[in-house]
C-alpha cells in the first residue's frame, strides 16, 4: 500500500537548514495498524504529513497504491487525499460552524456526490462512530472524545485507502484515549491501513506494529501483539 | 462551477458567519448608498442653478438706465438717464441681424379692486413680445397683441394667483378691474413657471401706461432678445455694440460705470452652470472617493476573512478541496454579497433622495429634484461589484496557496 524509499526533509531556519528526515526506508501492508513512535522532533509528524501530501519530500520516492506520489500540482494533490487519504488531527480540526453530519459530508462534497447521498452516507459514518443522535450538534457542543469521533467519521466517510491519525488521542484524558483508539482498532478490523502517530506507549501497543524514529531515522520497526482497547473501556 | 451545491455551501457560509457578511455588505451598501446621496444633492444643485434661469429666455437682455457719473462732451456728471419709444425704434432699426425681438417694460404697484375684492399688484406695462422674454404661458383667453398697443386698449393679463385671490373661482375672462383708478377689461389669465410673486403680476400695454401717465413716452426698462443662431459669441458681441449705440446716442462717456446696466441672461446662465459644473464635478470627486474608499474596505475585509478562515481553509484543503474550489468559494462569497448589498444601498439611496425631495430643501438648501441616473447609478454598483471581486481575488488567491499543513499548525 505504502512504499517509502531513501525519503530526506529539511527545514530552512534562516540561515540554518534543519535535517528532519535522513533517508527514510519503509513500508506499509494493506489492512496493517502502525504506529510511529518518537519524542518531539524526531520527524514522526513531518513523515506523517508527507505521507499525507501535505507536505513534500527534497529527496527520495513514495508510492500510495502503486501511484507514484511527486511533483503533484495542488490541484492533484487536493484530489489525491481526497481520493486516498483520511486525515485524524489531534486538535480535531472540524469547522465550528458546521454540524457534525455537514462535517462529515464535507469530503464527499469534495468528491462532488450528490446533496441526499452524502447526508445519508454521513449519517451512516455517524452511526458507526455512536453519534447519531448528534448530527445536527455543532462541534463545540461536543465533548473532546465526542469530536474525535466526528473526525474519524468523517475521514472514513470518503472511504480512504489509508487513515492517517497524527495524536489522535494527544488532547484526550486516558478513559477517552482508549474509547477513541477502540474505535480505530474496529476499523482496522474491517481491513482498513491506518497509521497512527503517537508518543505514548500504551497508545502504540493497540496497533500491530510500532515503527520507532529518533532524529530522522528509523532505529526501529517491530511487530507487536495488539492489546486491544476494548479491554479497558467499559 | 456554478453547480446548485456550490452556491449552497457559500449560502451556508453566509448565514453561519453572520457578522462577516453583515460588515461586508454594510461597507458596500454604505459606499453605494453615500455615493447615490450626494450625487443626487450635486444634481439637485445644478437643477437649483437651472431654475433660476428657466424663469426668463436664455437669449434675452435686460437693459436698465442709470445716473451717470462722469461728465461727458458737456454734460455734467449725475444726469438721470431716460429710455423713449423711439429708442425702440432705433435699437430694432440698427441691429436687425442680431435681433429677435424687443419690448419695454414699466413696471408700477397698483392697488386692483374687483368687487369687495381688493389687493396690491405688480402691474408690468409691456409690448406682445415679452410673452417671449418672460416666457409667459397663457392659460385662457389671449395675451397682449399690436393692435392693444396701437389703440391704447384698458386691456389686462392677469397672473393665476391674481385670479384666484380676486375672482375667487368666478369666470374673471371679460370681467372689469379697477387698477389704482383706471378700469381694465381682463382679456387673458397666464401662469409662470419664476415662481409664485410672478403670478401676481398683471400686464397691460406699454401705451397704454403712458396715456395714463400724462402722455408721455418714457419707458423703464428696455428688454431685447438676439437671435439664438448668433450664439454665445454673437451674443457677447451683440452686447458690446449694444453698449456703444445707447451710450453713443444718450451721450455717456465709454468709461462710465453707471449710465446705462446691461444684463446678458447668456452670459449669467452660462457663468452659474460653469459653477454648478464644477460644484457637480467636486461632488462627484467625494462620491468616487467614497465608491473607492468602499472598495479598499472590501478588499480589507475580504483579507481579514481569509486570515480568520485560514484554518478552516486548510482543513478543507486537507479534504480534497482543490485551489480552483477554494479560490471560487471566496469569491463566489464576496460577489454574492458585493451585489446583494450594492442594490439595497442602491434603493435606500434612491429612496432617501425621493423622500427629502422638498420645498424646505429647495428653499433653504438650493437644492431642487434631488436625482440620480439609473444608468449611472446601476453602473457604478457593477464596478463596485467588479471591484470587490478583485478585491476579494488576492486574498483568494493566497487562501488557495495556502499549505494545509501551515494552516493546520495554526493553533
Amino acid at each position: 500500500m505504502i512504499e517509502i524509499k531513501d525519503l530526506h526533509k529539511s527545514y530552512k531556519m534562516g540561515s540554518n537548514s534543519l535535517h528532519v528526515l535522513k533517508g527514510i526506508n519503509f513500508s506499509v501492508e494493506d489492512g496493517e495498524l502502525v504506529a510511529i513512535m518518537g519524542s518531539s522532533g524526531s520527524g514522526k509528524s513531518t513523515l506523517l504529513n508527507i505521507l499525507g501530501m501535505l507536505d513534500e519530500a527534497d529527496e527520495g520516492e513514495y508510492t500510495l497504491d502503486n501511484v507514484p506520489i511527486k511533483n503533484l500540482s495542488e490541484t492533484k494533490a487536493a484530489q489525491y487525499r481526497n481520493k486516498f487519504l483520511g486525515f485524524v488531527f489531534q486538535s480535531f480540526n472540524l469547522i465550528n460552524y458546521k454540524s457534525a453530519m455537514e462535517n462529515v459530508a464535507l469530503p464527499l462534497y469534495y468528491q462532488r456526490v450528490a446533496r441526499k447521498e452524502r447526508t445519508e452516507k454521513a449519517l451512516q459514518y455517524l452511526e458507526r462512530v455512536g453519534l447519531r443522535e448528534w448530527a445536527t450538534h455543532l462541534p463545540s457542543e461536543l465533548s473532546g472524545g465526542q469530536k474525535q469521533r466526528v473526525a474519524i467519521a468523517r475521514a472514513m466517510a470518503a472511504e480512504p485507502k489509508v487513515l492517517l491519525a497524527d495524536e489522535p488521542t494527544g488532547a484526550l484524558d486516558s478513559t477517552t484515549s482508549y474509547e477513541v483508539m477502540d474505535l480505530i482498532q474496529k476499523i482496522n478490523d474491517e481491513g482498513n491501513t491506518i497509521l497512527v502517530v503517537t508518543h505514548e506507549e500504551d497508545i502504540a501497543h493497540m496497533c500491530k506494529r510500532i515503527v520507532h524514529l529518533k532524529d530522522g531515522v528509523i532505529v526501529e520497526d517491530k511487530k507487536v501483539k495488539q492489546v486491544r482497547a476494548a479491554e479497558y473501556v467499559q | 462551477m456554478f453547480s446548485r451545491d456550490t452556491w449552497k455551501e457559500i449560502f451556508e457560509t453566509i448565514r453561519k458567519n453572520k457578522l462577516r457578511t453583515f460588515l461586508t455588505g454594510f461597507t458596500v451598501a454604505l459606499g453605494i448608498f453615500i455615493y447615490v446621496v450626494l450625487f443626487g444633492m450635486g444634481n439637485g444643485l445644478k437643477n437649483t442653478f437651472a431654475k433660476f434661469f428657466n424663469d426668463d429666455a436664455q437669449n434675452v437682455f435686460f437693459v436698465f438706465p442709470g445716473r451717470t457719473t462722469v461728465p461727458f462732451k458737456g454734460y455734467k456728471a449725475n444726469r438721470r438717464i431716460e429710455f423713449e419709444n423711439d429708442d425702440l425704434v432705433d435699437i430694432a432699426e440698427n441691429f436687425p441681424m442680431f435681433l429677435e425681438y424687443i419690448t419695454p417694460r414699466i413696471s408700477r404697484g397698483a392697488s386692483v379692486t374687483y368687487k369687495e375684492e381688493s389687493d396690491n399688484y405688480t402691474t408690468r406695462a409691456v409690448a406682445p413680445a415679452h410673452l417671449f422674454a418672460e416666457k409667459t404661458i397663457i392659460m385662457k383667453g389671449r395675451y397682449l397683441n399690436e393692435t392693444d398697443i396701437i389703440q391704447k386698449t384698458k386691456y389686462a393679463v392677469i397672473g393665476r394667483l391674481v385670479e384666484q385671490d380676486l375672482f375667487k373661482g368666478e369666470e374673471s375672462i371679460g370681467k372689469f378691474i379697477d387698477v389704482s383708478g383706471s378700469v381694465f377689461k381682463v382679456i387673458g389669465v397666464f401662469q409662470d413657471d419664476g415662481g409664485d410673486n410672478e403670478e401676481r403680476n398683471i400686464y397691460i400695454p406699454y401705451t397704454t401706461r403712458q396715456l395714463i401717465e400724462k402722455n408721455n413716452d418714457k419707458i423703464d426698462q428696455i428688454i431685447l432678445a438676439f437671435k439664438p443662431e448668433i450664439g454665445y459669441a454673437g451674443a457677447m458681441a451683440f452686447e458690446g455694440k449694444l453698449d456703444k449705440f445707447i451710450r453713443n446716442k444718450k451721450i455717456i462717456s465709454p468709461s462710465d460705470p453707471n449710465g446705462i446696466f446691461i444684463r446678458n441672461v447668456a452670459d449669467q446662465f452660462k457663468q452659474n452652470q460653469q459653477f454648478a459644473g464644477v460644484l457637480q464635478t467636486i461632488i462627484s470627486i467625494i462620491a468616487f472617493a467614497v465608491i473607492i474608499s468602499g472598495m479598499i474596505g472590501i478588499g480589507n475585509i475580504m483579507v481579514f476573512m481569509v486570515k480568520e478562515r485560514t484554518k478552516e481553509i486548510g482543513i478543507r484543503k486537507a479534504l480534497g478541496a482543490t485551489p480552483r474550489r477554494v479560490t471560487n468559494g471566496v469569491i463566489f462569497e464576496a460577489i454574492f454579497i458585493t451585489t446583494i448589498s450594492g442594490f439595497v444601498g442602491l434603493l435606500i439611496g434612491i429612496f432617501v433622495l425621493r423622500s427629502i425631495g422638498g420645498k424646505t430643501l429647495e428653499d433653504d438648501y438650493f437644492i431642487t429634484n434631488p436625482e440620480i441616473n439609473i444608468t449611472n447609478a446601476i453602473f457604478v454598483t457593477i464596478l463596485l461589484i467588479v471591484f470587490g471581486a478583485a478585491a476579494g481575488y488576492l486574498p483568494a488567491r493566497r487562501a488557495a496557496k495556502i499549505k494545509p499543513i501551515v494552516a493546520l499548525r495554526d493553533e
